[in-house]
């Protein structure tokens, strides 16, 4: 636990890119202009919450990074390897499980699409069910689990590759609040044990100041950053940290940016 | 889940009552008005015509059932592998998709004559069972190829799946609900298509399925056994239904969500 924590404080805001979006635009045929020169950077090893009211085009930013939307203007450096499973994860606001397959061959699905053995992959999706809190359940069917299990085994797929740089688009915006904060936690954790660059878009602001070390605020129509906050945290970030007064004072801010944020998107 | 113990026993009860209620209004009817047995006979007779008929019946039962099968069978290959091809290709789809469209709207019947000019009697019947159990296996299968959930085809693009690999991994396991759907669909018109085209053939005077028994019967006003042979039919119609229907279920029960619904 110590290394997680000294290696998140020890992450260094001038961390060379993981990924790069500049001057970004994506507009679509129907004429929506969702993001208009976004800039923004990822750095490596950082948790970066991207906080923005609903219709900002975080997401979409989110999936240009991913490489599942092209940019219509502007570039994406990507300074992790190949926009692929094995280096980027990925996790929808929506479980997004195969309903006919068991949850094992549900978490194992990017390592037999990428010709991982049998057995092999068997084993580390068995080693990831059981990383986050789900071993026994490998043989459930999704069905049979609740919304925050689900979401655990989404979570299971996208780290099973043991990815680089893990996007997270609104994750636990479905879930209820004591799910929601367990899954923040375990989330802290398997980062730290893992180490891997988190990108995290969520329009909660109590959640992205507990979870992340930088936040940026987004505004809508178009999409574009307005403003940016770094997080601090003293010690870990446990249940404990939700308590303290700086962390209420940094929750204030992020509201009054996206607050401002809000004002600055509303249709003219 | 929410029906008890004794709604259980009534939800089989009472239809088996009501279906006794009718026989026993049939019964009546014919008794109360005398009605001679070859203009409508009681459903007691019907049922002792089906036993002292059955060497004949069941033989004809026989070769309905087989065209049906046979037919399903082909339809449901058919079908699916056109539909798998359809959804690789927009194109391929668009440009014979009104084909199939053309052949299911035209009346089996209409059909069927030229059929048995161009093809042999059995081959005829086969051939129209065939079509009309082909297209609902054909568009239910395709509509589920193509409305995968979005995001689960985002994550197969993510990790670079082969387009085989989204086929196989993705795309046939989404389509499996409302392919079971075409399925029983396809199930009850190749029945009606086999008795559609055994009538058309039976009236040239060839054939030997179930339909073709009651043309024969018609013509030398034998009521009882055409009702026997109707009987034969609808249970057979019935059974087929019930099968596919046991089939989804036991397919689906693990993880469809149709499959919790009906216990409700």
């Amino acid at each position: 636990m110590t290394s997680g924590a000294s290696r998140s404080a020890a992450t260094p805001l001038a961390a060379p890119a993981a990924i790069s979006l500049i001057g970004v635009g994506k507009s679509y045929p129907s004429g929506t202009q969702a993001l208009d020169g976004l800039d923004l950077v990822v750095r490596q090893g950082e948790f970066l919450a991207l906080l923005g009211p609903s219709g900002c085009g975080k997401s979409t930013a989110l999936r240009i990074m991913a490489g599942l939307a092209a940019p219509s203007s502007g570039t994406v450096e990507r300074h992790i390897g190949a926009a692929d499973g094995a280096s980027i994860g990925f996790v929808f606001q929506e479980p997004t499980l195969m309903p006919w397959a068991r949850v094992a061959a549900n978490v194992r699905l990017p390592l037999d699409l990428a010709g991982v053995g049998r057995a092999e992959a068997r084993r580390r999706a068995e080693e990831m069910i059981e990383r986050v809190g789900l071993a026994g359940f490998g043989r459930a069917y999704p069905r049979e689990l609740s919304g925050g299990m689900r979401m655990r085994v989404s979570l299971a797929r996208a780290l099973v590759t043991r990815p680089h740089l893990l996007l997270m688009d609104e994750p636990f915006a479905a879930l209820d609040e004591i799910t929601r904060f367990r899954l923040n936690d375990d989330l802290l954790a398997l980062r730290a044990a893992f180490g891997c660059t988190i990108a995290f878009v969520t329009h909660s602001t109590y959640e992205s100041v507990y979870l992340a070390d930088r936040i940026v605020v987004m505004s809508g129509r178009p999409g574009r950053v307005t403003d940016e906050i770094v997080v601090e945290a003293p010690g870990p970030r446990t249940a404990a940290f939700r308590g303290t007064a700086g962390y209420a004072e940094q929750c204030r801010r992020a509201f009054a940016a996206v607050a401002g944020a809000a004002a600055a998107s509303e249709p003219r | 889940m929410r029906l008890g113990h004794g709604a259980r026993i009534l939800s089989w009860a009472m239809p088996v009552l009501a279906f006794a209620g009718a026989l026993l209004a049939w019964d009546l009817v014919v008794r109360l008005n005398g009605i001679p047995p070859f203009i409508l006979p009681a459903p007691a007779l019907v049922a002792a015509t089906l036993v002292s008929d059955w060497p004949i019946l069941s033989a004809s039962l026989w070769v309905t059932l087989r065209t049906t099968l046979e037919a399903l069978v082909v339809a449901t290959a058919g079908g699916v592998a056109l539909a798998v091809v359809f959804a690789q290709s927009r194109w391929i789809a668009l440009s014979f998709y009104p084909f199939a469209v053309i052949l299911q709207v035209t009346p089996i019947i209409a059909i069927a004559p030229l059929l048995l000019i161009y093809l042999s009697p059995d081959a005829a019947v086969l051939t129209c069972a065939f079509v009309v159990a082909f297209f609902p296996v054909l568009s239910n299968t395709l509509a589920g190829l193509t409305s995968v959930d979005p995001n689960l085809r985002d994550l197969f693009r993510l990790n670079r799946a082969s387009r085989l690999a989204e086929l196989l991994r993705l795309r046939i396991p989404a389509a499996l609900p409302s392919f079971l759907v075409g399925l029983r669909i396809a199930g009850g018109l190749a029945l009606i298509g086999a008795i559609v085209a055994e009538i058309a053939a039976g009236s040239s005077g060839q054939g030997s399925g179930l339909a073709y028994r009651i043309v024969e019967a018609g013509y030398r006003l034998n009521v009882p056994r055409m009702f026997a042979a109707l009987a034969l039919i609808s249970i057979a119609g019935v059974v087929i239904y019930g099968s596919l229907a046991l089939l989804s279920h036991v397919l689906l029960r693990r993880w469809h969500d149709s499959t919790v619904a009906r216990d409700g």
